[in-house]
């Protein structure tokens, strides 16, 4: 009893030779297809090739188009003749040319020897499982697909939503339950020869020429209806990218693949000198017997996947440049904008450097340059601070800022003296960014300032309209970052417990509570600046309401630290 | 896009075409190996002028990658480059003494050669400064890839230009001819680049690096292109419009993803900044045959005087495709 191989080839014919010879060496009996596309020339030369050996036979020739019957075809006369010729064979193995076995045949034989009834054969129905590429799961087999998918998209597109228009249904005969698998099988001599000399084996033909794909689902189907014992995986090592096409193998393969176990591995790019010479030439080299177990390849194959369709989020580069709204994210992590928080207190931006441990940048918007953390004037990446280049394109930079500093946190200031412009809707639509607001803190830095009042006042007018601006962004139902607004009364009134919030959402635990507090700016007679500009007809609205008074609320230096909130 | 703007597109397209063959008449065959090139082949186009010092290693260095035929286009060099080439048995150059300016940078002799001897080949369009990387390009062939992007049925890969410099000024380490030129410039920027859509054409406009940081700092709109796709399953049918930064039929530009994931992409290390470069900076002033009036060249010759350190605390030191590609430079796609 033996194994006998199916090779369907359609290229690279001098490596097909090597494998359809290392085969035979092991005693196997090969019936090889080659696709009726290849001229006559090369196949002539193939034939020759492979004519000193005894128990190579070449079927008819069919014309293989990928999804398209012509496969299904070419695996059924080859199956004929493999069962007609070769009487011993009791596992028919099917494989391509560009196939590569990785352990011993002998191994191959005995496990089959071992399971004489057993037909392995990945096939599942459409409903269990979310293989299908191109929205087709159910519809591959109720609708006709008589066109090609490679060669005329147009009329398959067409032809597709006609039947969907019309809700054309095709009818499945005798009730077949449609599987569908990998191509690469390896069925018992008893379930083959029942599926190619089934008295209906006509109408399943007919049914199958127009099913989208049948090589993946003909014989997944059909040999549920005979097969005594189905093993429903693949002996072939296969892995489909995300459009359908498999995965191909290179040199540098070599040790992913001696850790697969799997019997054969497809597809072996031809040119892969290493892999050919490893498992074919070198029979020592050969592993450990094991079951085979293809899972462990599966996450290297998973991971290109998701790189190709989801890519590496908050990354802007030459070959990822989502439209907006696909972007998953302008930045790679969270990050932290804090807006009047240095103006309220003198010490604030060493300080929450120092509780939370993050990057802490001064204003990276502000008109004059980027306030890098320390006074630097480049950053990670080579980030220039330059304000140029920074508004030149803003997006770019909050994005590789973020980007380039993966791992650390990096908190900033921002506010209205700052070119916010072209960026507060890229932040408040960011739901990386963690937002925290005193409005109207910007008056402090004005209070302390020592201009003339005309000038404040002015200065003041335009502040708040640009801070209120802000705020209609921030507040807006587009705005997905983590957005916290205070008035700077409401904030001055319980400064501990806000900041501790903020502080735990970064999420350096301070087991503690918070041991240290920045210091607070001098207010006192703030309440009177404000009732200044009110008095020059600027109403300053933004920061709550002051009482003109020295009040109780106004941080005094003869008051304990307050009390604070764990 | 409309009809009308698909036909303005073709126009263009048929314009450069007749442009590419009007040039080709000034360019004169020093010695023709084309006779060798074999189906499948991938080959190599550049233009050059004295760069003499490079070349040993430049074809070295993709003659390893797996390119059989070099045709070279040597725009009147006098170091003797062009006698290099002509021995080389892999090498068909080309000469002329034509403007580099009137012929678009040298896009309309090797748009005009590319159509001639390119057609459905996998062809390379560098400069001799240029390096190409491409994922797993240190374990595979060029080959490996472009048998990939044929069954993946893509026509064009995107390999963005990555400044190398040295750290210390740039006159400091001299290059010698053979040597790996990125043991002396060895550094890159590895995360300040700029990215716009040119909605006119399709293709991403990339700008940044060291180039944009020091010398274009205060107008950084003029900060040269950095998007190139240099590789390309050519047919008679296509033509660069602009260097290798932009293609026609504009599908050809379309080397990105839109939709949040990653197309692969590879990246030209570029090792302008040797020893050699402040003479040739000043001569191409000089000369002014460069893009916009050559302004980039005025823009080095200023600072080149002034400070030649490019390198800073954050440039990053290359090491291989790996790094680039973490760096988030350059990406695997679905190629695994």
């Amino acid at each position: 009893m033996s194994v006998g191989i199916i090779m369907l080839v359609h290229t690279a014919f001098d490596r097909a030779e090597q494998v359809a010879r290392h085969w035979s060496a092991a005693g196997c009996p090969i019936i090889v297809h080659v696709d009726k596309n290849v001229l006559s020339g090369p196949y002539n030369e193939f034939v020759q090739a492979l004519s000193d050996l005894p128990n190579v036979r070449f079927s008819k020739r069919h014309r293989c188009e990928w999804g398209t019957w012509g496969l299904v075809a070419a695996t059924q006369s080859a199956s004929r003749m493999m069962l007609d010729e070769f009487a011993h064979v009791r596992h028919v193995y099917l494989a391509s040319g560009s196939c590569l076995p990785l352990r011993p045949v002998q191994e191959l034989i005995d496990y089959l020897a071992e399971r004489p009834q057993t037909d392995f054969i990945e096939s599942a129905t459409t409903s269990d499982v979310p293989w299908t590429i191109g929205g087709f799961d159910k519809e591959r087999f109720t609708l006709s697909f008589p066109f090609s998918w490679r060669k005329n998209r147009f009329m398959f597109d067409k032809y597709v939503s006609v039947q969907r228009l019309v809700r054309y249904r095709r009818r499945i005969p005798n009730g077949i339950v449609p599987h569908m698998g990998s191509q690469w099988w390896c069925l018992t001599r008893q379930t083959l020869s029942a599926i190619l000399d089934d008295p209906d084996r006509s109408v399943y033909d007919r049914y199958f020429s127009k099913v989208w794909i049948p090589d993946e689902s003909y014989f997944q189907t059909l040999s549920r209806l005979y097969s005594r014992q189905i093993e429903s995986r693949s002996l072939t090592l296969s892995k489909f990218d995300y459009q359908g096409k498999p995965h191909i193998f290179y040199d540098d393969h070599l040790q992913l693949l001696r850790r697969s176990d799997c019997f054969v591995a497809r597809k072996i790019w031809p040119f892969a000198n290493r892999l050919y010479d490893a498992f074919l030439m070198d029979p020592a080299g050969a592993m450990k017997r094991t079951e085979p177990n293809p899972g462990k390849i599966d996450r290297i194959f998973a991971k290109a996947v998701e790189r190709r369709t989801r890519g590496r989020r908050g990354l802007f580069m030459q070959s990822r440049f989502p439209v907006e709204g696909r972007e998953n994210g302008l930045t790679c992590a969270q990050y932290s904008v804090f807006q009047g928080f240095s103006d309220l207190f003198e010490n604030f931006e060493p300080w929450l450097a120092k509780v939370t441990g993050t990057r802490v940048h001064g204003h990276l918007f502000a008109p004059e340059r980027a306030e890098f953390s320390d006074g630097q004037t480049v950053m990670n990446g080579a980030l220039s601070g330059s304000a140029t280049l920074r508004d030149y394109n803003p997006r770019a930079f909050l994005s590789s800022l973020i980007w380039n500093t993966r791992g650390e946190r990096q908190c900033f200031q921002m506010g209205p003296r700052d070119e916010i412009k072209d960026i507060e809707w890229d932040i408040a639509k960011d739901p990386n960014a963690q937002i925290s607001v005193i409005s109207g803190a910007w008056a402090v830095a004005l209070f302390k300032s020592n201009k003339n009042f005309s000038d404040i006042r002015q200065e003041a007018a335009r502040l708040q309209q640009t801070e209120s601006k802000h705020l209609d962004v921030l507040r807006s139902p587009w705005a997905k970052a983590r957005v916290r607004i205070w008035t700077m009364a409401e904030f001055i009134e319980a400064p501990m417990e806000p900041l501790q919030t903020i502080i735990d959402e970064i999420g350096k635990q301070t087991q503690f509570g918070l041991a240290e507090v920045p210091k607070m700016s001098d207010l006192t007679g703030f309440g009177q600046f404000l009732q200044n500009l009110k008095n020059q007809g600027m109403h300053p609205y933004l920061m709550g309401d002051f009482p003109v008074e020295h009040r109780l609320h106004e941080p005094n230096q003869d008051k304990p630290k307050p009390y604070l909130v764990r | 896009m409309s009809l009308l703007q698909s036909y303005v597109m073709r126009l263009r397209r048929k314009r450069h075409q007749v442009r590419a063959f009007r040039k080709h008449f000034s360019l004169k065959p020093v010695v023709n190996r084309t006779g060798k090139i074999r189906p499948g082949d991938i080959l190599l186009f550049s233009t050059m002028r004295d760069e003499y010092v490079r070349l040993p290693y430049f074809l070295k260095y993709y003659r390893n990658l797996g390119v059989a035929h070099f045709l070279i286009v040597d725009n009147d060099s006098s170091d003797g480059g062009r006698e290099y080439l002509a021995n080389q048995s892999d090498v068909s150059v080309w000469t002329t003494k034509a403007s580099y300016k009137n012929s678009k940078f040298g896009v309309d002799w090797l748009n005009w050669l590319q159509s001639k001897y390119g057609h459905g080949h996998w062809t390379l369009v560098v400069d001799p400064d240029e390096l190409f990387i491409y994922p797993f390009c240190d374990t595979r062939p060029i080959r490996a890839l472009t048998d990939w992007l044929d069954v993946s049925q893509v026509r064009s890969f995107g390999a963005m230009l990555l400044d190398m410099y040295p750290k210390g000024r740039i006159d400091a380490v001299p290059y010698l001819p053979g040597q790996d030129p990125v043991e002396v410039a060895s550094w890159f920027d590895p995360g300040n680049y700029m990215i716009e859509k040119n909605r006119r054409y399709g293709n991403l406009w990339i700008q940044g690096g060291p180039r944009s940081r020091m010398f274009f700092k205060d107008k950084p709109t003029k900060a040269p292109a950095l998007n190139k796709t240099p590789l390309v399953k050519w047919d008679k049918r296509y033509t660069y419009i602009s260097s290798t930064h932009m293609l026609l039929p504009r599908g050809l530009n379309l080397t990105y993803d839109e939709w949040g994931g990653e197309k692969a992409s590879g990246i030209l290390l570029h090792v302008k900044f040797l020893n050699t470069f402040a003479a040739k900076a000043e001569e191409e002033l000089r000369r002014k045959q460069h893009y916009q009036g050559s302004v980039e060249y005025k823009a080095y010759v200023e600072s080149v005087q002034e400070n030649p350190d490019l390198w800073c605390k954050w440039s990053e030191k290359y090491i291989n495709w790996r790094q680039l590609e973490i760096l988030g430079l350059m990406s695997k796609g679905n190629w695994a």
